[in-house]
């Protein structure tokens, strides 16, 4: 047993928790975790209104009548895919390699605008035809949590621009690296919300 | 160009609002005057202002909490005193219109800006000492959830003088917090205020769960973990599970008052009784995030001063978190009275009866822990007895209304009220002012006066009882929460008796004051030299009192609960072999003035939307992402304690001690 082998096994037979400090890494990581969990009980609010309020169209236009079921296949596509591309961009930042992150990363923000403005134009079209939020309970409820998942995503964006000028100008420091870590794990999340949208909002219209 | 806002806003026909801010606004001027003749702003800045340190920031929010409280209780004083006199054809003093806003106001000041910076200020001052570490898990965040839970109570201050406060109670139930009914800016300035304080205490509670779940001395497990650090970690994780509920509700409330949505509203197939729903979810929660940390303030006081290891520890840990789970499951029993049915309020009502077992469990270990234990009858001693009486009786009405039929006849009746001021008083406060005399010591590095202390603790005691008992009576007899006047001349003897409880209680907080100068003035002669006054239990003891910015020169090794008691029990011999002599340099996370600068943003960015400014929101929102974009390039967060200050520090306190 080579020594490096040796302190590796003496600090495994100390359990986890009674080791001490974590590094800052973990901490970071771990934190931010904590975030998205509490952002997704703020998805989860916005899920159970829409669930009491979807039936209460006022009269309006249903969900069955208004969504293009085409156009949310291709929104899903593209933030499923910009999830991958944002995975090998994280994978380029572990190794240091300045011009893969650039390429996955710049991938990761065309797929990222392409599906907001595939929602910003199914939007626009709801609002031209009268279906606005203020027309009933059950468009309020659907505005304001696809909308919400929406914001997030511009929110990530601007943040994947921030994260790039921060590579350029401080290069892969520890800190950059820790930041890089927390986006990844926003990314992905906002997934996971969004398939929840895809099947209760837009799946559960067609019931 | 100023939406809203002219000078019709400023109330200058209302004496009462206009001599209560002239006076505070006369203070403010006389500080800032007194701070720059002295040339203390450099200091202020350095030293409080821009400061991470988790402790400072501990005592920056118990400061804030304690300003808030004498706010908090003007409004109370106000109301008493209007009940005393309003009764048969009398109209008191007060306007519907305003003493509308009095109870709003007093109920959304006492939960948010006094018992949540009470709980929180000492959250963030006592877990990394009892933890055994240098800071929380993020230092900056800390700083920053501070400046905005700062930054709500400006905008609530604000709306005294400019404008109004919201007339809808502490809760701001639609449909009469729409527009349709409130179309003031009272309801804006309570959304604001609170969305604000609310993301600080999200970010708060994120960053504290953080620094119980991963950064504690090494061999600290959670079997070895102080209780108060257990009811910590019970509290932050109702706060990160429940504030994001509040923080939803209040957006959708805001999209209905500000872009005509209808999530709430009568019309169009809004549901007002959602907003019910949504806000209990988040405030049954709250109700626990406040008092579990108290009681792992009385855990704290109660083994130390019995001089022996909490009774039933294991309990006590199964106890709090049973209370953490089950806090979630009895949100409906706030509003029985909606008519979700028989089945439902029944599952709510057991559910309910259930969480009084583990508290009941708790009851009974701080017992049997005094039992038999040498207790020392010191101040944190006399407020958690006095908790033990109180907050029983409390329970029990609880449970009393928790039966859905009884709650019927009791619902929004002053027994109502005088239930939940029976558990926030004798739970929280009493548990606050506990912990405060008990850890002063230790943050400032002096005992509080004890003559004083306990004086305080009677003022309170029996003033809660004159003010509350009568409370409970008048709810049975009929007399309902939020009335301006009444005609029922029987009502006004007990309303009387408790006007003078009120003031009681005001006598209270005037000596808490005296106390708090008494003690500065007595400082030399009460100074705690050895770091340990009460010869405590648990880790924060073990270091010096106040304690350098890095906490601990070493960091301890603990190897079983009660850490510090056991190296106490030591031979004398044995501690100093185990004291370490060489020091490393440490690195401690520099001044940043991110969290104040944030701080300004969001009152510019909430007044302005407030007021429907929106060059002023636009503004605030772009100061505050520059604030964030300028940190986000800041590489020199951290600084360095040379090894040889330490030493120098360490020595300075070895010559103190002995000198003793």
């Amino acid at each position: 047993m080579s020594a490096a082998e040796q302190t590796l096994a003496a600090a495994d037979a100390v359990p986890l928790s009674l080791r001490g400090p974590a590094p800052k890494r973990v901490v970071a990581g771990y934190g931010f975790w904590l975030f998205l969990l509490s952002d997704i009980v703020i998805f989860a609010a916005l899920f159970a209104a829409y669930a009491v309020l979807s039936g209460e169209t006022a009269g309006g236009p249903t969900a069955a009548a208004l969504f293009d079921k085409k156009h949310v296949l291709i929104e899903t596509a593209c933030l499923l895919a910009s999830s991958v591309t944002c995975g090998f961009g994280s994978l380029a930042v572990q190794s240091g390699e300045r011009t893969s992150t650039y390429f996955w990363m710049a991938i990761t923000f065309i797929l990222g605008v392409t599906f907001l403005s595939l929602e910003v134009s199914e939007f626009s079209h709801m609002l031209s035809i009268g279906a606005g939020p203020s027309r009933s309970a059950f468009l309020s409820a659907f505005f304001t949590l696809v909308g919400t998942h929406g914001l997030h995503v511009t929110i990530g964006l601007c943040w994947l621009i921030v994260m790039i000028l921060q590579v350029a100008t401080l290069g892969f420091q520890p800190m950059v690296s820790r930041r890089f870590f927390c986006f990844g794990l926003f990314w992905h999340a906002l997934d996971i919300v969004w398939i929840g949208v895809f099947t209760i909002v837009y799946l559960g219209a067609h019931l | 160009m100023l939406g809203r806002l002219s000078w019709a806003a400023i109330p200058f026909d209302v004496p009462v609002v206009m001599i209560a801010a002239g006076s505070v606004g006369f203070i403010i001027f006389c500080v800032l005057v007194l701070v720059t003749v002295k040339g203390w702003w450099p200091y202020v800045w350095r030293e409080w202002i821009t400061s991470v340190d988790h402790k400072r920031i501990g005592v920056m929010y118990l400061i804030l909490a304690l300003l808030m409280l004498v706010r908090g209780f003007s409004d109370a004083m106000l109301m008493r005193s209007q009940l005393a006199l309003a009764a048969g054809h009398a109209q008191g003093y007060l306007p519907p219109e305003h003493y509308d806003q009095i109870f709003s106001a007093h109920g959304t000041i006492m939960i948010f800006f006094v018992a949540m910076p009470f709980v929180v200020g000492l959250m963030n001052f006592v877990l990394p000492l009892q933890l055994g570490v240098r800071d929380v898990a993020f230092p900056v965040l800390n700083s920053v959830s501070f400046w905005l839970t700062a930054a709500g109570v400006l905008l609530v201050n604000v709306s005294l003088v400019v404008g109004e406060f919201a007339r809808t109670g502490w809760l701001a139930y639609p449909p009469l917090s729409e527009v349709a009914y409130s179309p003031g800016v009272g309801v804006d300035y309570y959304l604001w205020s609170l969305q604000i304080s609310g993301l600080g205490t999200l970010l708060s509670g994120i960053n504290l769960l953080t620094t119980i779940l991963k950064l504690r001395a090494p061999g600290m497990g959670y079997r070895q973990m102080p209780i108060f650090c257990w009811t910590a970690l019970a509290s932050n994780l109702l706060i990160v599970a429940s504030f994001p509920i509040l923080t939803a509700t209040f957006a959708m409330l805001l999209l209905d008052r500000y872009c005509g949505f209808h999530f709430f509203t009568n019309d169009l197939g809004g549901n007002p009784m959602m907003y019910v729903n949504l806000i209990w979810s988040w405030g049954h929660p709250e109700v626990y995030i406040l008092i579990l940390p108290a009681f792992g303030v009385f855990s704290e006081v109660v083994a130390t001063f019995s001089g022996r290891p909490l009774f039933g520890r294991r309990s006590m840990i199964m106890a709090t978190m049973a209370i953490c789970v089950l806090s979630f499951l009895v949100w409906l029993h706030h509003f029985f009275t909606m008519g979700a049915g028989a089945d439902v309020n029944a599952f709510f009502g057991i559910a309910t009866m259930i969480i009084a077992v583990p508290t009941g469990v708790k009851i009974f270990n701080w017992l049997f822990t005094l039992y038999g234990g040498r207790i020392r009858f010191t101040v944190p001693v006399y407020w958690t007895i006095g908790f033990m009486v109180t907050f029983v009786i409390g329970g029990m009405t609880g449970v009393l209304m928790a039966i859905p039929p009884a709650d019927f006849v009791l619902h929004n009746s002053l027994f109502l009220i005088a239930h939940f001021h029976n558990v926030a008083i004798g739970g929280v406060v009493f548990g606050v002012m506990a912990g405060i005399s008990y850890w002063f010591p230790k943050a400032f590095g002096f005992t509080l006066n004890e003559r004083l202390g306990k004086a305080v603790f009677w003022c309170w005691f029996f003033g809660f009882y004159l003010a509350f008992m009568p409370l409970y009576v008048l709810g049975l007899m009929g007399a309902t929460r939020r009335m301006q006047h009444y005609s029922n001349l029987h009502w006004q003897p007990l309303m009387l008796v408790a006007l003078g409880g009120a003031l009681l209680i005001l006598l209270g907080i005037a000596l808490t004051i005296v106390q708090f100068a008494v003690s500065i003035r007595d400082r030399h002669r009460n100074r705690d030299v050895t770091g340990d006054p009460w010869n405590g239990r648990t880790l924060e003891w073990s270091t010096p009192s106040p304690p350098p910015a890095w906490n601990f020169s070493n960091l301890p090794q603990v190897d079983r609960a009660d850490a510090f008691w056991a190296m106490k029990q030591q031979p004398r011999a044995a501690q100093d072999r185990n004291v370490t002599r060489t020091y490393e340099a440490i690195p401690i996370p520099r001044n940043n003035p991110t969290g104040f600068f944030l701080a300004f943003c969001a009152v510019l960015l909430g007044f302005s939307l407030i007021w429907r400014i929106w060059w002023g929101a636009e503004l605030g929102l772009l100061g505050a992402i520059v604030v964030c974009l300028i940190q986000a390039w800041r590489t020199d967060g951290e600084t360095e304690v040379p090894a040889d200050r330490v030493a120098a520090f360490e020595r300075l306190n070895g010559l103190k001690e002995r000198a003793v």
